[in-house]
C-alpha cells in the first residue's frame, strides 16, 4: 500500500467530491420535463421531434404502474430488436470480418445483458459481434439501459420528494432527456478525449501484424473498429460491455494511465450526482450527501481491503521464491499495477459497470472476496446509473424503519410514515435478488452442465459460479474470468437471473415509488428520525453490511473464506 | 382495582401461563407468528429426524438440539402467555365489579319488573334506587343521586350524577348511594366498554397494530431469506464434499430467524396496553396506544391540566383613597355568600389583614347575593350598603359609571400577568381591586421543554381571553395557546393541525366535547364525563385526572422503542451466532478454518448447542424487558437513537460472544456434547 496508490486514492474521492454538486445540479434540470439546460437552444427542437414521433404528451404524467408498463414494454422491444439484430448479422451491413449469426441461446442471453444494463459477455466482442452488433444493438442499449435506470430512480426520488401526489413522472420523457441532455453530449466529449489517447474510432477491417519475435506464430491480427464510441457510454452508463474480450486491459480499449483513471472515474460521476440530486429534490441536502457518505465508506472498506490483499500477495508463491513486495500480479496489467486494478476492480462491482481492467479469477481469495461481496450488497455504493440511487433507497426504508421505532414513532423517512405497504415492497426487492443468486448457484453447483463450465474446482471453482450469477443478477455483468459461461444451460439460466435481478426490483420500487407519492407530509421536528448525520451514515453502512453480510456469509465462506485459509494455512491444492 | 399493580413474577400468573405455553403449541394458534411457527417446524423435523439421523452424529446431540428447539418455542409462547396472564388478572378484577345484578327495568306502561342484568339491551330504560348497584353503563335521564365508583376508580369519595348537562354518565357496577335514578342503558352486554378492555387485555380481541403488521411483514422477510440461506447451503455443502445434517441445518435455521423479537412481538404489544390500565387508563384499542406514540400536538385543557383547578386571592389593590384594609373588609363581606373556591380564597386572604373570620349567622338582617354565572358578582346588602365583587363589566355596570383610572390600570395589569381582576364596590364606590391569581401546576414547564425535545408541541386550550391566556401560556412553558376556546373552535383546531400531518391527543368530558374527541387521534375521555364523551374517544382515564395524557404519550412511546430495541437486538445477535455455527459445520472438511472459531468453542456439537440454548435463553431473559418496556427517557430523535444503538446495537452484536462462550464452557464442563 504504497504512497502512490495513496495519493490516486486520495485524488479520486477528492474529484469525486468535486463533481458531485454540478453533476447532481444538472441531473435536477435534466430530469425535471421543464427544466433549463445550456444545451436547449440545439437539443430542444430534437426533444420536440422526438416526442411528435413518438405521440408522447410531455406534460402528462404517470402513475407508477402505467411507468413500469411504459418501462417493461420499451425493455421488451428493445430485447426483441436486438436479439433480431444478432442472430442476423451475417445478412446486415458492416460486417467486414464477416462474422456469423450469433448462436440463439447467446443472441438470447446477450440480448437480455445489454437491456438489463448488465453487459454479461459470454462472448469475445472482436470475435462474435459485427461493427452493426456492436453499435446498433448493443451501444444503443448501453444507452438506453442506462437512460431507464436513472429514469426508475428519478420516479423513486419523485415519489419520496411529492406528497399527495398520484403520478412519479413520464418514463419516456424521463428516457428521452436522460438520453439526449447527459448521456450522448457527455458521451461525445469523453470519445473524443479517449481518441486523443490514443483509442481507435473507424470501420476498418481487422489488421494483420507480423511479429518482431516471431514465435510458431508469425502474425497477429488486430482488432479495429469504431470503440472509442462504445467505450465512452459503457463506463459512463455502468455498462461494462467490452468492446474486446480483454475489455479495459486492452491497449486500445484503456491506452494511457489517463484514461484508465478517466474510465474508473466516469463509473461513479452520475451515480455520485444522483445523490445530489436527490438532496436536492427532497430539499434536505444533508441526507443527501449523508447518502453519498454512507456511499463512500463502503466503497472505502472495499477498496482499501481489495489493494490489501492484493498488495500482500500469495505466501505459497513467496515460499517458491517470488518476491513478496510485487503483490499479486497474476491477472494484472503491468501498466497499471495492483492499486489501479484493486480500485478498478471495486469501483466496478460498487457500482454495476462490470468493465474490468484485469482479471478477478486471478485475485487473492480475499481481494476477490471484495468484488464479490459488492454484487452481494446489492451495488449500492454509488451503484449503477440510477439503479445504485433506487437500490440504496431500498435500503434507507428499511434502515429508517428498523432503527425509526427506536425513537419511539412510527418510522419516519423525510416526514412520511413508513407502513406495511413500504415494508413489504422493499422486502420483495432485496428478497428476489438474494433467492435469484442462491437458487440459481445452488442449482448450478449439483448440475453437470454447472460444473462443467469451471476452470477450476474446489473453492475457487465455487466462487466461479457464485460470482457468475451474482454478476447476472446485480446486472454487473463483470466475470470471474475462469468460467466457460457460453453454454445452452448458462447463457439461459444466466439470461434469466439478469431478467429478474432487473425487472422484479425495478416494479416493486416503482410500486414503492408509487406508495410514497401518495403520502401526506409531516413537517420535521425534534422527535423526526434524523437521515443526516454521522448516526445516520453507519446506521445505513451497519444495515446494507448486516443484510448483505447475513444472506452471503454461508456462501461466501464455502468460497473465498475457506479458499483463504487453505491459501495461508496449508499447501492443499485442488 | 385497576390500578393495583401485578409484580413482574406473581407465582399464580406463572403457574398459569406455564400451562399456556404448551397448549399454544397447535400449530394453528402459531400461523399467525410467521417467526415462532417456522421454528416450531423445525423443532418437529429435528425430533422426526432423530430416527434418521447419520451415523456419525450421536444420539445425544439431536436430542439436546430438539429439545432445545422445543424451548424456544415454548418460552416464545410463555412469554405471550405473561402478559396475557396479567392482563387476565386486571381483567377478572374488572370482572368482579360486574357480579350478577338484578335491574328494575321500566316498561313501555311504566311498570317496573325485575329483570337479570345480563338482559338488559341497548335504550332500556332502568330505575336504580339507593343502596343497588348501577346494572350497566348508561346515561342519567332523570334525577340525581350520589354514586359511588370506587370499583371503578379506586377513590372512595363518592361523586354526583344527574341528569343533563356533564355528569349523566353512570358505570355498570358502580352503587348508589343515594337518592333516586332512571338510567338509558347505552351498551348491550358483552360491548360495554369494560367489556371491550377485558377482551383486549386478554388477548383475544387483540388485533395486529399497523405497525406490527409491518413489523411482521420484515420479520416473515427475513425468516424466508434465511430459509433460502440454509436450504442453499445444503446443496453448497455437497459440491464442497460436506453433508450437514437436518439436525445442523435447522439449529442454523433457528438460530438465525429473528426468534428473539419474534417471540416477544405480541408480549410487547400486551404490556403496552396493561401498562396503560396499570395507570387506571382504558384504550380501546392497541392502535390508540400506538397512536399516542405517534402525537406531534397535545392540546391540554387549562384547568385542571396546567393549572390548579381554582383561582385564589392573592393580592388587594385598592383604589386611591381607600386602605387595604377597608377593602380586604368590603371583599370578605361580598365573598361570604360565594361558595366557589375564588370567594373562599379572598376570605382567606382577608383573614391576614387581621380580619377575623364571619359568618353569616351574625348578621342577620343581612341579605346575601349569591354568585352566579349570569350576573357574574357576589354580595351582600346591609345596613343600607350594597357591597359588591364581581368581574369588571358586572361591577361597572352595578356601580354605574366609569372606574377610577387607578383601578383601569390595576385590571389591565392583572390581565395582564394572567390572573383575574375583581372589583369590589360598596355602592357607587370604587374600593379596588382583588387579584386572583392562577396557580400553574409545578414542573410542568421542564416536562414541556422534554416534550419539545421529543418532538410534541404543547397547545393549552382556555376560555380565558387572550391576554389572560397567553401570560399564563408563557408561564406554565406551553408552545402555543387557544384563547375562548368554544368546542367549535378545538375541533377546527385539530382538522388544522391534521391537515398539516399532525397527530393530535387531547382530553376532554363534556358531550360538546365528543365531536373533537372522535376528530382527534388519541382522544382520552374523563371517566367523570358524558357517556357520549365515552363512546367519542379511544380511551378513558379512570381518575378523570387530565394530566394523565403526558404519562399516555410516554406509554406509547416506550412500546414502539421497546419493539425497535429487541428487533434490533435480535438481528444484531446473528453475527455472533454465525462465529458460533459456521465454523462448527465447516472444520470437519475445512480443518483450515480454525481462525474463524474466534469463540474458541468447545467442539463443533457444542458450539451449535450452545448457540441453540443462547437463542432459546435470550427469550426468557428478555421478558422482564418486554413487558416493562425499555427504560424511557424523554430525548431529542437523535439522542434516542444514539442511546439505544449503542445499547441495543452494538450490544446485541457483542453481547452474544462472551454468551455462547459462557454456556459452551458449561455443556463441555458437564459433558453434554
Amino acid at each position: 500500500m504504497d504512497l502512490y496508490g495513496w495519493m490516486q486514492l486520495a485524488l479520486f474521492l477528492g474529484l469525486l467530491l468535486l463533481v458531485t454538486r454540478p453533476m447532481g445540479v444538472y441531473l435536477y434540470r435534466v430530469l425535471d420535463p421543464e427544466g433549463k439546460t445550456f444545451l436547449d437552444p440545439v437539443l430542444k427542437p430534437v426533444e420536440r421531434l422526438i416526442y411528435r414521433l413518438m405521440r408522447v404528451d410531455p406534460r402528462s404524467e404517470q402513475d407508477w404502474k402505467r411507468y413500469a408498463v411504459s418501462l417493461l414494454m420499451f425493455s421488451l422491444v428493445g430485447t426483441v430488436f436486438t436479439y433480431a439484430v444478432l442472430r442476423l448479422q451475417h445478412l446486415l451491413q458492416l460486417n467486414p470480418q464477416r462474422v456469423g449469426p450469433v448462436s440463439e441461446h447467446l443472441a438470447f442471453n446477450t440480448a437480455v445483458s445489454f437491456v438489463s444494463n448488465t453487459n454479461w459477455q459470454s462472448y469475445g466482442g472482436e470475435s462474435t459481434m459485427s461493427y452493426l452488433s456492436q453499435m446498433v444493438a448493443l451501444a444503443f442499449h448501453n444507452f438506453v439501459s442506462a437512460a431507464s435506470g436513472i429514469a426508475v430512480a428519478a420516479a423513486l426520488v419523485r415519489g419520496i420528494a411529492r406528497h399527495t401526489a398520484k403520478t412519479v413522472g413520464n418514463f419516456l420523457v424521463d428516457l428521452v432527456r436522460a438520453t439526449l441532455y447527459l448521456l450522448l453530449p457527455l458521451c461525445l466529449l469523453y470519445a473524443l478525449f479517449l481518441v486523443s489517447q490514443g483509442m481507435i474510432q473507424n470501420f476498418k477491417p481487422y489488421e494483420t501484424a507480423r511479429l518482431v519475435e516471431p514465435t510458431a506464430e508469425k502474425t497477429q491480427i488486430i482488432v479495429q473498429g469504431p470503440m472509442a464510441s462504445q467505450v465512452a457510454i459503457k463506463m459512463l452508463g455502468t455498462n461494462g460491455g467490452g468492446y474486446t474480450n480483454a475489455n479495459a486491459a486492452h491497449p486500445y480499449e484503456n491506452p494511457t494511465p489517463l484514461t484508465n483513471f478517466l474510465q474508473i472515474f466516469s463509473i461513479f460521476l452520475i451515480p455520485s450526482g444522483l445523490t445530489y440530486y436527490l438532496g436536492k429534490m427532497v430539499k434536505n441536502r444533508k441526507h443527501g450527501w449523508s447518502v453519498w457518505g454512507a456511499m463512500a465508506v463502503l466503497f472505502l472498506a472495499g477498496v482499501l481491503l481489495c489493494w490489501w490483499a492484493e498488495g500482500a500477495g500469495n505466501p505459497r508463491l513467496h515460499a517458491l521464491g517470488v518476491d513478496p513486495a510485487g503483490g499479486n500480479m497474476e491477472g494484472k496489467e503491468v501498466r497499471f499495477g495492483i492499486f489501479a486494478s484493486a480500485l478498478f476492480a471495486t469501483v466496478t462491482t460498487d457500482a454495476s459497470c462490470g468493465a474490468v481492467n484485469s482479471m478477478h479469477d486471478s485475485f487473492t481469495p480475499l481481494g476477490g472476496l471484495v468484488p464479490l461481496l459488492n454484487m452481494h450488497l446489492g451495488e449500492v455504493v454509488f451503484g449503477g446509473v440510477g439503479t445504485g440511487l433506487y437500490g440504496m433507497l431500498v435500503f434507507v426504508i428499511l434502515t429508517v424503519f428498523l432503527a425509526g421505532l427506536m425513537v419511539g414513532r412510527t418510522p419516519e423517512y423525510l416526514g412520511k410514515k413508513i407502513d406495511s405497504y413500504d415494508v413489504k415492497v422493499s422486502a420483495i426487492a432485496v428478497l428476489l435478488l438474494i433467492f435469484d443468486i442462491m437458487v440459481f448457484t445452488a442449482w448450478a453447483v449439483v448440475s453437470d452442465w454447472g460444473l462443467a463450465g469451471r476452470s477450476n474446482a474446489g473453492p475457487h471453482g465455487f466462487s466461479e459460479i457464485l460470482y457468475a450469477f451474482s454478476s447476472a443478477t446485480a446486472n454487473n455483468g463483470s466475470a470471474f474470468a475462469g468460467l466457460t459461461a457460453n453454454t445452452w444451460w448458462y447463457n439461459t439460466t444466466l439470461a434469466f437471473a439478469m431478467l429478474i435481478g432487473r425487472f422484479f426490483f425495478i416494479v416493486p420500487v416503482l410500486a414503492l415509488a408509487g406508495n410514497m407519492a401518495k403520502k401526506k407530509v409531516v413537517p420535521e421536528s425534534g422527535g423526526s428520525f434524523p437521515v443526516s448525520g454521522v448516526t445516520f451514515v453507519l446506521l445505513l453502512v451497519g444495515t446494507v453490511l448486516i443484510v448483505g453480510v447475513l444472506s452471503f456469509f454461508p456462501a461466501i465462506s464455502l468460497g473465498p473464506i475457506v479458499e483463504h485459509f487453505l491459501m495461508v494455512r496449508s499447501n492443499a491444492i485442488f | 382495582m385497576a390500578a393495583k399493580k401485578h409484580s413482574l413474577f406473581e407465582p399464580e400468573i406463572l403457574r398459569q401461563a406455564a400451562a399456556a405455553s404448551f397448549s399454544k403449541l397447535h400449530p394453528r394458534s402459531l400461523m399467525k407468528n410467521p417467526v415462532m411457527f417456522v421454528t416450531e417446524a423445525g423443532a418437529f423435523l429435528t425430533t422426526v429426524s432423530l430416527f434418521f439421523r447419520p451415523a456419525d452424529e450421536p444420539l445425544g446431540f439431536g436430542l439436546q438440539v430438539a429439545i432445545w428447539l422445543w424451548f424456544t418455542v415454548l418460552f416464545a409462547n410463555f412469554a405471550e402467555a405473561m402478559a396475557e396472564g396479567r392482563g387476565k388478572a386486571q381483567a377478572d378484577a374488572l370482572r368482579k365489579t360486574r357480579t350478577r345484578t338484578m335491574a328494575n327495568r321500566v316498561r313501555e306502561d311504566g311498570s317496573l319488573e325485575k329483570v337479570s342484568a345480563e338482559s338488559l339491551r341497548k335504550d332500556d330504560v332502568v330505575i336504580v334506587s339507593a343502596g343497588e348497584t348501577i346494572p350497566g353503563d348508561g346515561t342519567v335521564i332523570f334525577g340525581v343521586a350520589s354514586v359511588d365508583e370506587s370499583a371503578i376508580t379506586g377513590e372512595s369519595a363518592p361523586v354526583i350524577r344527574e341528569a343533563g348537562g356533564d355528569r349523566s354518565a353512570v358505570t355498570g357496577g358502580t352503587r348508589v348511594l343515594s337518592d333516586r335514578i332512571k338510567v338509558a342503558i347505552t351498551a348491550n352486554p358483552g360491548e360495554s366498554f369494560l367489556d371491550r378492555m377485558i377482551q383486549l387485555v386478554e388477548g383475544a380481541q387483540r388485533q395486529k397494530t399497523p405497525n406490527e403488521i409491518a413489523l411482521t411483514i420484515l420479520l416473515s422477510a427475513l425468516t424466508i431469506i434465511f430459509l433460502v440461506v440454509v436450504m442453499t447451503l445444503k446443496f453448497f455443502g455437497i459440491y464442497s464434499g460436506v453433508s450437514f445434517s437436518v439436525t445442523v441445518l435447522v439449529a442454523l435455521l433457528v438460530c438465525l430467524i429473528p426468534t428473539t423479537i419474534g417471540g416477544l412481538l405480541s408480549a410487547i404489544g400486551i404490556a403496552g396496553i396493561d401498562r396503560l390500565v396499570q395507570k387506571n387508563v382504558l384504550a380501546m384499542s392497541g392502535r390508540a396506544v400506538e397512536a399516542a406514540g405517534d402525537v406531534n400536538v397535545l392540546l391540554l385543557d387549562k384547568t385542571g391540566t396546567i393549572t390548579l383547578g381554582d383561582r385564589q386571592a392573592t393580592e388587594f389593590l385598592p383604589a386611591k383613597g381607600v386602605g387595604v384594609e377597608e377593602l380586604a373588609d368590603a371583599a370578605q363581606l361580598a365573598s361570604l355568600a360565594d361558595e366557589t373556591p375564588e370567594g373562599r380564597s379572598i376570605v382567606v386572604l382577608a383573614k391576614r389583614f387581621g380580619l377575623r373570620g364571619r359568618n353569616l349567622a351574625e348578621m342577620p338582617n343581612a341579605r346575601f347575593i349569591a354568585f352566579s354565572a349570569q350576573t357574574r358578582m357576589s354580595g351582600v346588602d346591609v345596613d343600607g350598603r350594597k357591597v359588591r365583587k364581581g368581574a369588571a363589566d358586572a361591577v361597572r355596570n352595578f356601580a354605574g359609571g366609569r372606574f377610577p383610572p387607578e383601578v383601569e390600570d390595576a385590571i389591565t395589569r392583572v390581565s395582564f400577568q394572567g390572573g383575574t381582576p375583581l372589583v369590589v364596590a360598596d355602592s357607587a364606590r370604587i374600593l379596588g381591586t382583588v387579584y386572583l391569581k392562577d396557580i400553574v401546576k409545578g414542573g410542568l414547564s421542564d416536562r414541556f421543554e422534554r416534550f419539545r425535545a421529543m418532538g410534541i408541541r404543547t397547545v393549552m386550550i382556555t376560555g380565558d381571553n387572550p391576554l389572560t391566556a397567553a401570560a399564563i401560556a408563557r408561564e406554565a412553558g406551553v408552545d402555543d395557546f387557544l384563547a375562548e376556546a368554544t368546542p367549535t373552535d378545538k375541533l377546527a383546531l385539530i382538522r388544522k393541525e391534521q391537515a398539516s400531518g399532525y397527530l393530535v391527543a387531547m382530553t376532554g368530558d363534556g358531550t360538546n366535547d365528543a365531536p373533537a374527541l372522535a376528530q382527534a387521534d388519541v382522544g382520552v375521555a374523563m371517566n367523570t364525563g358524558t357517556q357520549a364523551a365515552k363512546e367519542a374517544g379511544n380511551m378513558v382515564d379512570l381518575d378523570s385526572n387530565p394530566t394523565k395524557l403526558i404519562e399516555i404519550v410516554e406509554i406509547g412511546k416506550q412500546m414502539l422503542m421497546t419493539r425497535g430495541a429487541l428487533t434490533t437486538f435480535s438481528i444484531a445477535n446473528d453475527v455472533a451466532k454465525y462465529f458460533a455455527i459456521l465454523p462448527a459445520m465447516l472444520i470437519g472438511a475445512f480443518p483450515v478454518i480454525g481462525p474463524l472459531n474466534i469463540m474458541r468453542l468447545g467442539s463443533p456439537q457444542s458450539a451449535i448447542l450452545s448457540a441453540v440454548i443462547f437463542n432459546a435463553l435470550i427469550i426468557v431473559a428478555l421478558i422482564p424487558l418486554a413487558l416493562r418496556g425499555v427504560h424511557f427517557r424523554p430525548l431529542g430523535a437523535g439522542a434516542l437513537l444514539r442511546r439505544n444503538l449503542l445499547i441495543y446495537g452494538l450490544g446485541g452484536v457483542l453481547l452474544p460472544f462472551p454468551g455462547i462462550k459462557i454456556i459452551d464452557v458449561a455443556v463441555n464442563l458437564f459433558h453434554l456434547a
